[in-house]
């Protein structure tokens, strides 16, 4: 069988040669049922019967990457996709680098892989659950079809992940699979792993915020496990890399929408000062200090994704080869760090100061960091978009210490400039910094859905472009499908 | 005034205001040519092969861009850019066009020679959608299956035209009505060289021959000692070929329901308004906007889709069928039937939602061109003003060969 075509001939498409491994063929059959149960109740709600214009890879070869066509979401064919396997691959890293990649699970790293391949799997279909209820506030069809493409691609990063454990992970790994399928974002009892993945997604602007900021850590951890010395690891990891960039543009095209449409609507009114926020809102668009405050609220729980700042566990996992860095093969170094050190921002005598440390333990902390170089170069774009308009103003994102729940700041309260309050201060100004109720519920007033072809909501703008080329009016979602 | 003698290039570039840095496309690079800074994504013109792997992986569409340049602009240039440049109009009137209809060059060479009928660049409409152009090329051709090959003219016709569908299966495929597929044909020519490209009219509408189906249609003219025509006619059901494309990027339909649409062809140039007139039926079947179309043959045997177009309602397609060969009767060509519709066809040219398309033989050209510019005449409309103002507003297309 070519590699780079999907095997459409077992029940799940794959390019792993399902058909003549029976046994994970027959335990990924088994897990299918379950897995549509659980996108039947914890999926889009209220549109499994429309037609949503969505993207299936039918290869991973970039040619069949992308094919357009009219889908009900539970007839997607969700698969296995692993980019193609290079033959020469090496481990690149950690005391394990220059041997060649392992095709199976090493006996002594078994609990670490689990766990990591574990965590990543989890917040696939919690990203789906936080968001099942926007569709039937959605700005436009394009936008809901955008939001079910993201959803039916998150199911798919489950999948992935799920035949990792099924795959070489025997018993344990068929139990995280099902369990996988157990904990629901949100639940008192049997909550997602990660916190940000328990929160929720009330509305649009929060969904394009997460994309951009959430979804963009999960960018930074696949492509770190995309590093892996454990290839199908690396492999999986690689061909989700190509779905998550879909994700990045949601978010940020979302909320460059956004701005454009508060930046024209303040122009076509003639208000120029951005704090005139009773004035902007009363446009029926979100003004941009509220803008300012939601990004700070989805940068800073983001930034809890990467767990604390000076971790061992980050240390083990780069030295047995499992998880590297971002981008590590195009970083100029040794590779092992035994004797490195990187500088993190600590708390040190209540200050925040830089301290050198290990540079194998601060591997969390740098990741971070490449993490909020990512993400100002989206900020600068959306600055270019409000300058281009003429209004003067500009988003920041705000201090590392600002708003943490894990890491060296968990316990004091910073503004988004980095200045340590007392309690009793941030208290009184908190609202300045996070969305408060009525923010809120300015927000939720807006969502009013908008299912026409070719019309949007008017807090946001019509996008530059089309998916696959489509004109303005294409009618991405069908809605009532006999 | 200097001509510009070097040789053009059809320069690759990202839209910066619309990539948001996604690594995708430089990752899929298999030359690398795709390099960034901490500004922009961009294509380094001296690398890029134009394999178009870029393409479909990019999640906005950003990637897909291209300008016609005497020189490419350097790294440093698109480093520093915050939006495109604009194609430079007198480049692209130099090198043709400014839409990019092809890149491969022999193939745009053939394209030109179709187009050379419009006296001017050629201009896509305004409403038409975006083409995917050059997916597959030579080096990377698309393999497609016959699963349909049956005669259109009659059995007792010495004219043996072809109904030819392909099929891509799981392979994307994207074509727009009016697009050409080029066809790579196995083996050499008697010089010992890959044979040249030849193009063909996509017959069928843009989403298959039935509803969502992934294959197209073509209508081929067996031709005496034609090496392709030849090759493609005799090829049976389940037989493989190899196949390039899409090409053409002008020779689009509106997509446009007050669009008015008249279609003038002889012969196999049919091929191009079977896809519009299906296109319509499906997608816009009560659209306000008229379609005509002149057909000129023979004789009603060799009049490929004859049976077929008896069956569509006047009221989506008003139909001239013109015969130059029948017995006893006069000859007709399609430059009459245009003369007789004359006070129809001057109102809809003097309606600024109409465009006209030309396909088939050179040789209709002339007739076709003095034919508008009598109707218009008596209905003191001026032709020859008329004419390249059309064009410039992407509503007149020829592509005769």
């Amino acid at each position: 069988m070519n590699i780079m075509n999907v095997d459409y001939s077992t029940k799940i498409p794959n390019n792993v040669n399902l058909s003549e491994d029976r046994q994970v063929l027959k335990a990924l059959e088994g897990w299918y049922p379950g897995y549509l149960d659980w996108w039947n109740d914890m999926g889009p709600e209220g549109f499994q019967e429309s037609l949503v214009y969505l993207r299936t890879a039918v290869s991973v070869d970039p040619k069949g990457w992308a094919k357009f066509d009219y889908v009900r979401m539970p007839e997607y064919r969700w698969g296995v996709l692993l980019a193609p396997q290079d033959e020469a691959r090496k481990v690149n890293f950690g005391q394990h680098l220059g041997e060649k990649a392992w095709q199976e699970v090493p006996g002594e790293y078994r609990a670490m892989l689990r766990r990591l391949v574990v965590v990543q799997g989890d917040t696939e279909p919690a990203s789906v659950e936080q968001q099942r209820h926007l569709g039937k506030t959605a700005p436009s069809l394009y936008d809901m079809r955008n939001l079910f493409q993201v959803n039916v691609e998150e199911g798919r990063h489950l999948w992935a992940m799920v035949y990792l454990l099924q795959k070489y992970f025997g018993r344990d790994g068929r139990e995280e699979a099902d369990d996988l399928l157990r904990r629901r974002s949100g639940d008192a009892d049997s909550p997602r792993m990660l916190g940000a993945f328990n929160e929720a997604t009330p509305d649009w602007l929060s969904f394009f915020m997460f994309t951009f900021f959430t979804d963009r850590d999960g960018k930074m951890q696949l492509e770190s496990l995309a590093q892996s010395g454990f290839d199908p690891l690396s492999r999986t990891c690689r061909f989700m890399l190509t779905e998550e960039a879909h994700h990045m543009f949601v978010g940020e095209t979302g909320v460059g929408r956004v701005l454009q449409r508060t930046c024209d609507a303040m122009k076509e009114a003639g208000i120029d000062d951005p704090y005139a926020i009773e004035k902007v809102r009363a446009l029926g668009v979100i003004d941009l200090p509220t803008m300012q405050k939601k990004m700070n609220l989805h940068y800073s729980l983001s930034l809890d994704l990467f767990g604390s700042e000076v971790s061992t566990n980050a240390a083990n996992f780069y030295n047995s080869g499992l998880k590297g860095r971002f981008q590590e093969t195009k970083i100029d170094d040794d590779h092992r760090l035994t004797n490195d050190i990187y500088k993190v921002l600590k708390l040190v005598d209540g200050k925040i100061a830089l301290v050198d440390e290990p540079a194998l333990t601060a591997l969390n902390m740098r990741l971070r960091d490449d993490y909020t170089l990512d993400c100002e170069k989206g900020v600068e774009r959306w600055n270019k978009i409000i300058e281009k308009t003429g209004v003067k103003f500009r988003l920041e994102l705000p201090h590392t210490a600002f708003h943490r729940q894990i890491g060296e700041f968990r316990d004091v309260d910073a503004t988004s400039k980095g200045v340590i309050l007392s309690a009793a201060e941030w208290a009184k100004v908190k609202s300045d910094y996070l969305p408060s109720a009525d923010d809120g519920d300015f927000i939720s007033s807006l969502m009013e859905p908008v299912s026409e072809p070719g019309k949007f909501a008017k807090w946001i703008a019509p996008p530059k472009m089309g998916i696959d080329n489509k004109p303005g009016d294409f009618e991405y979602v069908k809605i009532e499908a006999a | 005034m200097n001509a510009p003698t070097q040789e053009l290039i059809k320069q690759h570039l990202i839209d910066p205001e619309i990539c948001i840095r996604c690594n995708t496309c430089e990752e899929t690079c298999p030359v690398d040519a795709v390099t960034h800074d901490g500004n922009n994504y961009v294509v380094d013109a001296s690398i890029c092969n134009h394999c178009m792997d870029c393409i479909s992986p990019c999640p906005t569409g950003s990637i897909d861009n291209w300008r016609v340049v005497a020189r490419p602009y350097s790294l440093d240039e698109q480093f520093s850019w915050s939006d495109l440049p604009v194609q430079d109009e007198t480049i692209a009137d130099a090198g043709g066009g400014a839409a990019v209809e092809a890149l491969e060059d022999d193939v745009s060479k053939l394209l030109e020679e179709a187009r050379k009928g419009l006296g001017g660049k050629p201009v896509a409409p305004h409403s038409a959608s975006k083409p995917t152009v050059n997916l597959y090329n030579r080096g990377k051709p698309a393999t497609a299956t016959v699963t349909g090959n049956y005669r259109l003219t009659d059995a007792a016709s010495d004219s043996d035209v072809r109904h030819i569908i392909l099929d891509f299966g799981q392979l994307p495929f994207p074509v727009l009505e009016g697009q050409s597929i080029g066809i790579a044909l196995p083996g050499v020519d008697a010089s010992g060289k890959p044979h040249h490209p030849r193009l063909y009219s996509v017959a069928s509408s843009r989403d298959g021959e039935k509803r969502n189906a992934n294959n197209l249609a073509l209508t081929v003219k067996r031709e005496d000692k034609g090496v392709c025509s030849n090759y493609l006619c005799d090829l049976p059901r389940g037989a493989k070929l190899e196949v390039t494309g899409p090409f053409g990027a002008t020779f689009l339909m509106p997509d446009d329901p007050a669009a008015n649409i008249i279609m003038i062809c002889t012969g196999t140039g049919s091929a191009p308004f079977r896809g519009f007139t299906e296109r319509r039926r499906r997608a816009m079947p009560d659209a306000e906007g008229k379609l005509l179309l002149f057909f000129g043959a023979r004789r009603p045997e060799e009049l490929p889709y004859f049976g077929p177009l008896q069956k569509v309602p006047d009221k989506l397609l008003g139909k001239y069928f013109c015969y130059s060969r029948v017995p006893n009767e006069p000859r007709v060509y399609v430059q009459d039937r245009i003369r007789d519709e004359a006070r129809q066809i001057a109102q809809l040219l003097g309606d600024s939602k109409t465009h006209v398309y030309i396909c088939g033989l050179k040789g209709m050209e002339g007739g076709v061109d003095e034919a508008f510019a009598d109707a218009c005449r008596a209905a003191s409309l001026d032709w020859t003003a008329l004419k390249p103002a059309m064009r410039e507003s992407g509503r007149y297309h020829v592509e005769t060969y």
